[in-house]
């Protein structure tokens, strides 16, 4: 799998009221990769997830995946919501077994599938549990593994914990990276919290507003054997202070 | 002890509605054994128990309730399912609801009962224009409800089924649906209180039976008992059919209570 993001620009709106949203993004995520992209209230970063979705064209550039342009949403790149993404009629079971059912596969191996990935997230237990039963991090959780179920060669996840307080957003980052490191997905995360996106990814692309572009790249090599160790280690702290510092620099008017 | 028996008994749902109606009916039937307003104004319960008693046996009740009962009927169920689609085509298709909308919301706003002159000269005084004063009254409300019902499905819902494989009619089935179904059936529960009331408008002014035609022989005759006696039927009938829907309501969609 090779997802390719070539100087994609995206403008919405006509004549006067145009608005670059979008300026020339490019970027690579192969197979097997953790990539994230950091960025503050309106870098655009859930446009460009949107795009690679297929929820919507970029205005130039392209997005193909293994050299194929990106035509139309497809169950081959799977997306996780900020939130309100669970069908609330539908069991945690169903839910997970929803992009299945609309994929048409077996019976028999939508069941089974079903039941591995609720084991797989960790809620085999609440599997007839409707959503509003089920608290922030474990619908979250269940989004995912819908998500995942339904095989999509790569993982689109726009701000998955941004709505979860710390607490449970800490334990939902150790989850996911126990997630990635058990099933070799491939998975693009959005989020604006830079220890986020450090403790997961292998590469960070930080992106600056008005337009929206990225302006620094970093790959993270950090040993993350122990998370809670990891978050007050010196090297990861001064790796974020300094990305943060960078950061700040690009809102001069928002910084301190 | 006796307090908190007091407490629970008034915390039952049902206990505070039944207070305010047999308070009225307990003050009805104290004004009335008084006999201080004449009889013709307000007859006594008895007397109205005993017209019901008397349309009963003779077969009249049941005959007019269902007459009543199969003219809102097939009149509701040609709007409720004419509404659904459209309604639905509405609120997905910007087209469509651009070319429609505006046409319905004017004629939303027409008084139904003012289309009765009109539909007597073009269908004569049999059941044809009675059902279609119901369609005309309670269509326009219900397609743009339903409309309005579905703009308000969270786009993430539409735009992760399609992330996971879904287009067109599969997410109008499977995600759409589910989740305007308890908009959908209270939209039909509020809009069949006007059927109900428009299919009495309709038999005021012309029928040989129904429960409106009843009402306005007993004025010919001077019978206040047989007019409060339908009163109390057509709203008995409404409350049941009100009732049901909510029955149906807490049935099928569990999920939105
Ligand atoms: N459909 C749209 N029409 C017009 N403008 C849009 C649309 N979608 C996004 N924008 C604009 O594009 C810019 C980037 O939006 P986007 O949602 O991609 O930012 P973001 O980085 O995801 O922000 P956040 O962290 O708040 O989610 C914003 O200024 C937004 O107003
Ligand atoms: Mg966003």
């Amino acid at each position: 799998m090779h997802l390719q993001v070539s100087s994609v620009c995206k403008t919405f709106g006509h004549g006067a009221k145009a608005k670059l949203v979008l300026d020339r993004v490019s970027f690579d995520l192969h197979a097997g990769e953790f990539l994230a992209l950091v960025g503050s209230s309106g870098s655009g970063k859930s446009t460009v997830m949107r795009l690679i979705a297929g929820l919507d064209r970029p205005s130039a550039g392209t997005i193909t995946i293994d050299g194929q342009p990106v035509r139309g949403p497809g169950s081959d790149r799977g997306m996780v919501f900020q939130k309100y993404s669970l069908y609330p009629w539908l069991t945690a079971a169903q839910n997970v077994a929803f992009g299945m059912e609309l994929q048409r596969r077996p019976r028999l191996e939508i069941r089974e599938r079903t039941a591995y990935f609720l084991e797989v997230v960790g809620l085999a237990d609440a599997a007839r549990k409707l959503p509003r039963e089920l608290s922030g991090g474990m619908q979250q959780r269940i989004a995912i593994a819908r998500a995942l179920a339904a095989e999509p060669r790569v993982l689109l996840l726009d701000e998955p914990f941004g709505a979860l307080d710390i607490q449970i957003r800490e334990s939902m980052q150790e989850f996911l990276h126990q997630l990635w490191r058990q099933t070799g997905l491939t998975a693009l995360l959005i989020t604006h919290d830079l220890e986020e996106a450090l403790l997961l990814a292998n590469r960070v692309h930080i992106m600056a507003p008005n337009p929206g572009r990225i302006v620094r790249s970093v790959d993270v090599d950090l040993d993350r054997s122990n998370m809670a160790h990891l978050r007050v280690s010196p090297g990861f702290l001064e790796l974020r202070e300094e990305l943060a510092q960078s950061l700040r620099g690009l809102e001069p008017a928002l910084s301190r | 002890m006796h307090t908190s028996l007091l407490q629970r008994w008034l915390r039952h749902p049902w206990t505070l509605g039944v207070i305010g109606v047999s308070t009225v009916l307990v003050l009805w039937w104290l004004i009335s054994s008084t006999g201080l307003v004449d009889k013709l104004f307000l007859p006594s319960p008895q007397a109205v128990l005993q017209a019901g008693q008397v349309q009963w046996s003779s077969g009249l009740l049941v005959k007019d309730a269902a007459a009543s009962i199969q003219r809102v009927f097939i009149g509701f169920a040609m709007s409720a399912g004419l509404a659904l689609p459209i309604g639905i085509a509405m609120g997905t298709n910007p087209v469509v609801c651009r070319l429609l909308e505006p046409l319905m919301g004017l004629i939303r706003y027409m008084p139904a009962p003012a289309f009765i002159p009109l539909l007597i000269i073009y269908f004569g005084l049999e059941e044809l224009p009675k059902v279609l004063l119901i369609f005309i009254g309670t269509f326009f409300f219900n397609t743009l409800m339903i409309m309005d019902a579905v703009k308000f499905v969270p786009h993430e819902l539409v735009e992760t089924a399609r992330t996971l494989g879904g287009r067109g009619l599969p997410i109008l089935i499977r995600v759409v649906a589910p989740f305007i179904a308890p908009q959908v059936l209270d939209t039909y529960r509020i809009n069949m209180a006007s059927a109900w009331n428009l299919v009495i408008v309709a038999e005021l002014v012309a029928a040989t039976e129904g429960l409106g035609k009843r009402i306005s022989l007993a004025q010919r005759f001077l019978r206040t008992d047989e007019i409060f006696l339908g009163l109390i039927v057509i709203g008995l009938i409404g409350l049941l059919i009100d009732l049901g829907f909510r029955f149906l309501m807490r049935r099928s969609c569990a999920w939105a209570n």
